[in-house]
């Protein structure tokens, strides 16, 4: 046995495809891992740094095999163990924290039963001692109630608690690495800090391991003392953290790099323009859902009272964490769920608050465009069908003109004529939003609603829809209403910027004019946003009192 | 959350209500629109037309429609079925003897038919392809695609024509003892299991295949569970409701649909009655056995939809 507690040498893993083709996603992977050291995998998606990472449990998902290498764990190998061997291993010396503890935790059983299960399979110690022990660490992990909260199901508690106790049920087997798989991706960003600082302790305290999986540098760049780059199934780069974040070397890691810090805004603000009629007035828009009460509000309302004004060729940005109503103002405006009181206007026009009320012409100005491009395209139809839809529908376009137009349309979006027969299953994440998006484009609408167009993709791609979104601006003379919880995304396109918290606006910023913002939630939420910079999180000053008012509801 | 479970439970059984209600009207209904004047039928094509409008009268047949029915409703709450047509005995006494029958049939059955049928469709999810989960697959397969008049006549032939085993015919009043009472059971029983199990295995390996396939099992997995544990303590749980569904509908078969193996085997229950009584046109009987049918499949269904209520830790 040598030094280092995890020792990969030339993984290869094989996937098998839906059609039965064999595709190697693995190609020889040779990686290390000394005791209390994190490594960070990191790549867009598909490059392959989940699997790897499950390797180390032995574990690959259903359809894919090892195929060659080795991956040992405390000097045993783990290929090739027997599937009771590896049973226990798993929980005991390597141990796992989902991507989305939400999805992971079983819903019908309390979540105590859950953490202590794995003391209670590897029978580690007797069932009073892991509940004493589960509380300590949900102390350790500055669980809010930590005696009472393992009684209550997942569902009763939030996401930040949930990914938490999730890494309390990875540590009670005291694991000597743990196996984060983006565990904060699904979290808003108030919430990510402190989940990652729970983590950052815990595992400093402890002296454990961790292979921390992720497509965010800035996260990483918190907790990672090595960093690899991974793309295809190969690693690209590896290094300490501060070498790949000050002299990259590898073209990808710069690209990762590059598409991850701002871009200053090159848009010059124009005055002008704005002094006739705005595009969009929106005023004192109340939207909710369920049966309307006896006062004729609405059983759970989303959106209370506000007010917003966008002027032509500008861009609105809508930020907000999960469940703060800004994809329910979105819908609002399209008229997919009839607000509830206020007023929409339109190029000076009042519109119907439902969509049935509304033109056929005014319809077509104001396009939606969903966060998941895979469930908003008809996986049956061809790209050409998708996009051919609205061209008919809103134009009455038809046989060669229709051709013609759906090939312009695939120019604007940069896709090749070669995805014309295609379907979206046969598309990219990116292709497909693309796709999306130029399906919004065939109606040529002047006002363009982007519900979290870029929240599915990887950074790099989705830096390359944004710049996409702003060619497209310059050439059409479009305006956009850009929903998202990524303050950077947001900043990068957006004129004016409204934040959202709990179905109110709270603060309306102008970046360009550097207004600082002033709400306390604002400046929680912009306080929160991980930097590149390593020291960040360390070195983060939050004020607790507000901590504990805008993050626990 | 007490509440909300109650009023949960409460709101399914008065849709219970409603739907036997309705089922109520369209039996009634469906039995009015038959054919032929029920008088005349029972007097016979020679009788004078003055004796069949008087017994048009003595049995209320002039009458509107809707005051017959609720008479009939007034009287099935007051435990009168009516009268038999074909041989002027009490519905409630033709009825007794033979509901009494099918439900020792059915619950002999379904005491069989449900811990087996769970037990193939658990464990081949659990051993998800492997060779005994296809074996399993085939043979259930195979089961369902033959006729249960097929099973039950290759039955016959091989248990009590040829091997001598078992008597062909059930005649429950001769059952003395034990021993008797599983010879007499034993070919209807395994007939109607064979049927039914099919689908539970069927259904209940989906259900629990289903839930297998969720991240947490994947989680249970990486905790280092074992199979059965991760099938037993993590799938079965959240695939209940589904299970629970099919084992209720796979059972309301046996409460009406088991004709086929009533009739070859000669056994005295209530689909057989209700058969004969469409031949006889004996409109009473038959309105009194839908009734029954639609009401044991109402509580099965409901019941199973109360366990998938009740087993739904969001409302616990």
């Amino acid at each position: 046995m040598t030094g280092n507690l995890v020792e990969i040498r030339n993984l290869r893993v094989e996937a098998t495809t839906d059609s039965g083709r064999r595709l190697e996603i693995i190609k020889g992977v040779s990686l290390d891992i000394a005791e209390g050291e994190i490594v960070a995998l990191i790549g867009e998606s598909g490059s392959g740094k989940t699997t790897i990472a499950l390797t180390l449990m032995g574990y690959t998902r259903q359809g894919c095999k090892i195929t060659g290498g080795e991956v040992r764990v405390g000097g045993v190998d783990m290929v090739g163990l027997s599937e009771t061997e590896r049973a226990g291993i798993r929980g005991t010396t390597v141990a796992y924290v989902p991507q989305s503890a939400a999805a992971a935790f079983n819903p019908a059983i309390t979540i105590m039963d859950q953490v202590v299960e794995v003391a209670q399979i590897h029978k580690l110690m007797p069932a009073a001692q892991a509940r004493a022990k589960a509380i300590s660490l949900f102390r350790a992990l500055s669980l809010p109630e930590p005696e009472a909260i393992g009684d209550r199901y997942p569902h009763q508690v939030s996401g930040g608690q949930l990914q938490r106790l999730a890494a309390a049920m990875a540590l009670i087997g005291q694991p000597k690495i743990v196996i984060f798989d983006e565990p904060t991706t699904a979290l808003d960003v108030t919430t990510q800090v402190e989940v990652l600082r729970a983590f950052k302790t815990v595992t400093r305290q402890h002296n454990i391991a961790g292979i921390y999986v992720s497509h965010d540098l800035a996260v990483v760049a918190q907790i990672a003392d090595r960093i690899v780059v991974l793309k295809d199934g190969e690693i690209r780069e590896t290094g300490t953290t501060s070498e790949i974040l000050e002299h990259a070397r590898h073209p990808y890691t710069q690209e990762l790099l590059a598409a991850f810090r701002p871009k200053a805004q090159e848009r010059v603000p124009e005055i002008e323009t704005t002094a006739n009629l705005p595009l969009l007035m929106v005023d004192q828009l109340t939207v909710g859902y369920g049966s309307r009460l006896r006062n004729g509000e609405p059983l759970v309302s989303a959106v209370q009272s506000v007010s917003l004004r966008l002027d032509r060729g500008r861009n609105l940005g809508v930020i907000g964490e999960s469940g703060c109503g800004k994809s329910t103002l979105a819908r609002a405006i399209a008229g997919i769920l009839p607000a509830h009181a206020g007023g929409i206007t339109f190029n000076g026009r009042e519109l119907g608050k439902a969509g049935r009320s509304r033109t056929r012409n005014e319809l077509r100005q104001i396009q939606i465009v969903f966060q998941h491009a895979d469930t908003a395209l008809n996986p049956a139809k061809s790209v050409e069908d998708i996009l051919g839809r609205p061209l008919t529908f809103y134009h009455g376009t038809r046989g060669k003109a229709r051709d013609a137009r759906i090939s312009e349309l695939l120019d604007l979006v940069r896709l090749p004529k070669s995805v014309r027969q295609r379907r979206p299953g046969e598309l990219s994440g990116g292709q497909k939003q693309r796709v999306n998006f130029a399906r919004a484009l065939a109606a040529e609408p002047t006002l363009i609603l982007c519900d979290e167009i870029t929240s599915a993709l990887d950074t790099v791609v989705a830096a390359a829809v944004i710049e996409l979104l702003k060619e497209l601006q310059r050439e059409l003379g479009l305006s956009y209403i850009f929903i998202s919880h990524d303050l950077s995304v947001v900043e990068a396109i957006c004129d004016e910027i409204i934040v959202m918290y709990r179905g109110q606006k709270v603060e309306e910023i102008t970046p360009v004019r550097s207004k600082v913002p002033e709400h306390p939630y604002t400046r929680l939420l912009f306080s929160s946003v991980p930097k590149l910079d390593p020291t960040w999180l360390d070195g983060l000053q939050q004020d607790p009192e507000q901590v504990r008012t805008y993050c626990h509801h | 959350m007490r509440r909300q479970i109650s009023s949960l439970v409460m709101r399914r059984l008065l849709i219970a209500l409603i739907t036997l209600l309705i089922v109520s009207i369209a039996v009634f209904s469906a039995t009015a629109l038959l054919p032929g004047d029920t008088a005349t039928i029972l007097l016979g094509q020679s009788a004078t037309p003055e004796a069949v409008e008087g017994l048009r009268k003595a049995m209320h047949l002039n009458d509107p429609a809707i005051i017959r029915f609720l008479k009939w409703i007034a009287g099935i709450f007051q435990g009168d079925f009516g009268t038999s047509y074909a041989n002027n005995v009490p519905i409630a006494n033709l009825i007794h003897g033979r509901l009494a029958n099918t439900m020792k049939l059915a619950g002999l059955t379904a005491a069989i038919a449900v811990p087996f049928a769970l037990t193939l469709g658990i464990t081949a999810a659990m051993w998800r392809g492997t060779l005994y989960d296809r074996i399993v697959t085939v043979a259930t397969i195979g089961i369902i695609s033959v006729p249960e008049f097929m099973i039950a006549t290759l039955a016959v032939l091989l248990f009590a024509v040829y091997l001598k085993w078992l008597p062909a015919l059930s005649f429950t009043n001769e059952t003395k003892s034990f021993y008797d009472l599983m010879r007499t059971y034993a070919m209807p029983v395994m007939t109607l299991t064979f049927g039914v199990s099919a689908q539970m295995i069927r259904m209940t390996r989906a259900a629990v295949v289903e839930t297998l396939n969720t991240p947490y099992v994947e989680m249970a997995l990486l905790k280092g569970a074992s199979r059965p544990r991760m099938v037993l303590r993590h799938a079965l749980p959240n695939a209940l409701g589904p299970i629970v569904n099919a084992v209720a509908l796979s059972l309301s078969y046996l409460l009406g649909g088991v004709i086929i193996v009533e009739t070859i085997f000669n056994y005295p229950g209530i689909a057989k009655l209700m058969v004969d009584a469409v031949s006889t046109r004996d409109l009473p009987l038959i309105q009194t056995c839908a009734m029954i049918f639609c009401l044991g499949y109402l509580a099965l269904i409901t019941a199973a939809d109360i366990v998938a209520v009740l087993s739904n830790p969001r409302l616990r």
